[in-house]
């Protein structure tokens, strides 16, 4: 047996993140200056974009002999994904610059971290076979259980337990949820005797029971990464507890890794039934426990819950609807980043979401932030201004009606409707008018302006802010670049 | 000329991006910055009837299809069979230029005055985004399209009720929003459907129901039906219109009443009837009860209304009655009225709307109770408001007769038990129309003096927002075939599909 010829080109995106992370950390051990850090892992990010870009769609490498069935792949999906993944990090990090700076976190540690997660990310697009596929959604997710738990206090600051409570609750479900899904590859491979997705097949004969037991503990092990019902319950007090940086990378990147698992296997096995229950599921249970809640971070947690049910909805009709799950799954993240950035912006460095009445009057104070984040809630519930939602929920829509699965339409678009209520919530009270206190107050603005500091937003953010804005607006206006960059 | 329509959509949304721009003290300024733009985009509107050539003579050839007088035809998303296709024809003509004036008369007026609650500039802004999508979705040639400029001005209108609107306008505008966004969620689902199975989205080759199985033209009239009655709205679908009607500022109820809710009865005619004629055919006698149900309930609740603003926005759910009945009748006579009941509806809701506020601003309550004698403090408005109040319950001579009353001549020319019955329950609602009518003029204009009091003075804005309204009333009631010059033939090709 011949040693095999590696395509390196088709490596380049793994390389470039990789090569990414170790940079990172020399660059932390050599320099030891916050600045070269953040630089190189941005650097890094945007040569992982630049090399996803030049990969392009290629032929797979690492195949079996034969040549058929390969474990790394670089299909239109993946190189998109990289794009994402790696534009997604650098986001971000520039969302984390302001409480790094304030020591919050190991600057260096912090940065390696995200860095390994990127390369998880590029990974599991990338991937070929289960094997590659676990392993790089491990690489995904493990670097953010330290991540969630990151954070340092100063002297004077009263230490807090959540973010060490949700890094403990995110890691045991995740270790769970791992457990479960390679239980389903293990009882799948003995089936069937697969690992190549290429070479995935249905169960049939005496061992059919084993193979569909295997693919629903597959379904249902990487449904814990996306977060849907019933499998949601670690995701809100993650979220919660993290800090704000993170919660955007867990409800972004981490999920958007899930949905890529989870529409590799549907592509090749029958799930239909199970992830159309969980679609269901998912979008209703999420957008009704949104309406209740009271604080930011919590109710962006909720509604991105109800997010990824609308891209399991497309998901259940197997390999036709992966390209509206993949077009809904960019649309969200663009505008999730968007809503974490703006929500970022508009608190102290280092600080936490806090309660949603917080931002009242925040647009009047800040209306170009004010703006953004209307353009992101206004999007993520599916309507203009911004175009990117509204075709997002067109694609949906058209997806599940064009695959006959109209009853799921019909659902998804009602939960539009619940939706909106708890979105324009938000979004009007950022405009309402400032509370009237209860004791007479010489200078009501005065008072306002006290105790509503603005703070000064930071070049990297706003930086990251206007591109994604940017993104969201470009590709609103012309969503055929997304569509051609998936096909 | 397909220029000119991408010209009207862009002057308004390019208006509204320069306001934004404005700085933060430069109100007055930026507030007629966005008059003049909503002018600009007039002149645009006003080309377009010029560019109707004589091909539309020429239908006798494939009497089914639709003929724009001028379109503009691009690709935009392959992947979701979008095509940008803009178009002008009879049926949406007058509607774009009701658009185009009430938007303009609207931006003039908040010069002369703010609503309470926020800034001009961010009003007038939103009034042009407004604009931008009402004409967006007259001209739109393309279900998807027209789908997506019927959500644009959802958010907008709920941004103006809820930022200048009256005291309980935060359950008015989320009550407005999510009725009116239930409606359009189940347009994308008729929209999506009807696209899939053609295989295409473009109105000029499914209209007549081309490419369609009954099936699917059934399917797709329910859900076009209850979406734009959702919008028009039709009794029993209307319970968002009085509240956002009453909480809306001025300017807002009569863009409102104006030209939101005809988008409604426009694409029941355009879409429902144009693109599922078999659908329409199959539910024209439930529509037909329904619209003469809103036409009763309309005319009952007003009469036991108190508050001015209220009465005329139930009166709105008694005429949008008229406009339906005379789209279920599914006959030239009937879409006829319907186009020429909208746009009288239009022009005389929007100015009773106007002069309502008026009197609301200067009297600072709109209960019938404590308003009176306006003849005496003030008899201008008193005689402007008679003008109205006359137009809207239908006298002969002004726009309000005509659609009513050929929305009664077409139930009876369709003939039956049914329909004669609707045609003589209707005209009894429209008797019950002049009543409350009279009613309000008794309380409001004539009797004893009420506890408010109206200073008799109108501005400088108030005339220029209101005299044009008032003379195209008359203009309209005098010459209809205004409105319906252009209309035969494409109300032609619409019948002509349902032999």
């Amino acid at each position: 047996m011949s040693a095999q010829t590696v395509d390196h080109v088709s490596l380049l995106p793994l390389y470039a993140a990789a090569g990414t992370a170790v940079l990172v950390l020399l660059a932390d051990l050599l320099v030891a200056r916050r600045g070269a850090v953040f630089g190189t892992l941005a650097t890094g990010g945007l040569a992982t974009v630049a090399a996803a870009i030049i990969t392009g769609s290629r032929a797979g490498t690492f195949c079996a002999p034969t040549g058929d069935a390969c474990s790394w792949v670089p299909s239109p999906l993946a190189a998109t994904a990289a794009v994402v993944f790696a534009a997604l990090t650098v986001g971000v990090l520039a969302l984390s610059i302001p409480a790094l700076r304030l020591g919050t976190a190991p600057a260096g540690e912090y940065c390696f971290l995200l860095a390994a997660s990127m390369t998880g990310g590029v990974a599991v697009g990338y991937a070929g076979d289960l094997i590659t596929l676990i392993v790089g959604l491990e690489t995904l997710t493990l670097p953010l259980y330290l991540l969630v738990g990151l954070r340092r206090f100063a002297p004077g600051e009263k230490p807090m337990t959540s973010a060490a409570s949700a890094s403990v609750t995110f890691f045991l479900i995740s270790v769970i949820s791992t457990a479960i899904a390679l239980l389903g590859a293990a009882l799948n491979y003995a089936a069937t005797g697969a690992l190549h997705f290429d070479r995935l097949i249905n169960g049939s004969g005496p061992t059919a029971p084993v193979a569909e037991a295997g693919v629903a503990l597959l379904v249902v092990g990487l449904a814990f990464k996306v977060a849907a019902v019933p499998l949601h319950a670690w995701a809100p007090p993650t979220y919660e507890g993290s800090p704000l940086p993170i919660a955007a990378y867990l409800s972004t990147a981490s999920k958007l890794g899930g949905v890529l698992a989870l529409a590799a296997i549907v592509v090749r096995l029958d799930a239909a039934t199970l992830t159309a229950f969980l679609a269901l599921l998912t979008m209703t249970v999420g957008n009704l426990v949104a309406l209740r809640q009271t604080r930011m971070v919590r109710l962006l947690a909720w509604s991105s819950i109800a997010q990824a049910g609308y891209i399991l909805a497309p998901l259940s009709l197997g390999a036709d609807g992966v390209q509206a799950a993949a077009v809904y799954a960019v649309f969200f993240v663009i505008l999730e980043f968007i809503a974490f950035g703006v929500i970022a912006a508009l608190r102290p460095a280092g600080a936490t979401g806090g309660d949603i009445l917080y931002y009242r009057g925040a647009a009047r104070r800040s209306p170009w932030l004010g703006a953004a984040l209307v353009l992101s809630l206004a999007g993520l519930a599916g309507l203009p201004p911004g175009l990117a939602g509204l075709f997002a929920k067109i694609t949906i829509v058209d997806a599940l009606i064009e695959g006959g699965e109209t009853w799921l339409a019909v659902v998804v678009v009602l939960n539009a409707v619940v939706a909106l209520a708890y979105y324009v919530r938000v979004a009007a009270l950022l405009y309402a008018t400032p509370t009237v206190p209860g004791i007479p107050v010489v200078d009501p603005t005065l008072l306002e302006a006290a105790t509503h500091p603005r703070f000064p937003v930071t070049r990297p953010l706003a930086a990251a802010l206007i591109t994604a804005a940017a993104a969201a607006v470009v590709l609103g206006f012309a969503p055929q670049l997304l569509f051609n960059a998936l096909s | 000329m397909s220029a000119l329509l991408v010209a009207v959509l862009l002057v308004p949304a390019l208006g509204a991006a320069v306001i934004a721009l404005f700085p933060r003290g430069r109100d007055h300024a930026a507030r007629v910055t966005g008059t003049i733009f909503a002018a600009v985009t007039l002149i645009p509107i006003a080309v377009l009837p010029f560019a109707r050539d004589d091909g539309w003579t020429t239908y006798s050839a494939t009497p089914t299809a639709l003929r724009p007088w001028t379109e503009f035809d691009v690709s935009w998303v392959p992947a979701l069979r979008l095509d940008f296709h803009l178009g002008v024809d009879g049926v949406s003509y007058p509607l774009v230029a009701l658009t185009g004036l009430l938007t303009v008369l609207c931006c003039a007026y908040t010069i002369g005055k703010v609503p309470s609650g926020g800034q001009g500039r961010t009003l007038v802004a939103l009034l042009l985004v407004l604009e931008a999508g009402i004409l967006g979705t007259f001209l739109a040639l393309d279900l998807i399209l027209f789908f997506l400029f019927f959500e644009v001005v959802l958010l907008p209108m709920y941004a103006v009720i809820i930022g200048w609107g009256g005291d309980d306008r935060r359950r008015a505008a989320r009550k407005f929003v999510l009725y009116t966004l239930f409606g359009s969620v189940l347009l994308l689902l008729g929209v999506i459907t009807v696209a899939v199975n053609a295989g295409t989205g473009d109105l000029a080759q499914l209209t007549g129901g081309t490419g369609l199985s009954r099936s699917t033209q059934l399917a797709a009239f329910a859900l076009f039906a209850v979406a734009f009655a959702v919008k028009a709205p039709l009794w029993p679908l209307h319970t968002w219109l009085p509240d956002a009607h009453t909480q809306a500022p001025t300017v807002g109820s009569v863009i409102l009443a104006g030209v939101l809710l005809k988008m409604g009865t426009y694409g029941l005619i355009r879409i429902g009837v144009g693109v599922a004629p078999l659908g329409a055919e199959w539910a024209a006698p439930l529509l037909g009860i329904l619209a003469v149900a809103a036409i009763l309930a309309g005319s009952l609740i007003c009469l036991r209304q108190t508050e001015l603003k209220r009465l005329i926005a139930y009166s709105s759910v008694g005429h949008m009655g008229f406009v339906l009945l005379g789209i279920a009748t599914l006959t030239a006579t009937g879409l006829q009225a319907a186009l020429l009941g909208n746009v009288a509806h239009g022009l005389i809701t929007g100015l009773l709307f106007f002069l309502a506020g008026a009197i609301k601003d200067r009297a600072h309550t709109g209960e019938l109770a404590d308003l009176g004698g306006l003849r005496e403090s003030a008899p201008r408005l008193a005689g402007l408001l008679g003008f109205a109040a006359i137009a809207s319950l239908g006298l002969p001579g002004l726009a309000g007769f005509w659609g009513e009353a050929f929305a009664v001549v077409a139930a009876v020319e369709r003939g039956g038990g049914l329909w004669l019955t609707l045609a003589v329950l209707a005209a009894i609602g429209g008797a019950l129309t002049a009543a409350y009518f009279l009613r309000l003029l008794r309380k409001v204009t004539h009797g004893p003096t009420g506890s408010a009091s109206v200073p008799a003075g109108i501005g400088g804005a108030e005339w220029f927002a209101w005299s044009p309204l008032a003379a195209l009333t008359l203009a309209v009631g005098l010459a209809p075939t205004l409105v319906l010059a252009a209309t035969s033939a494409p109300v032609r090709a619409l019948t002509e599909a349902l032999r």
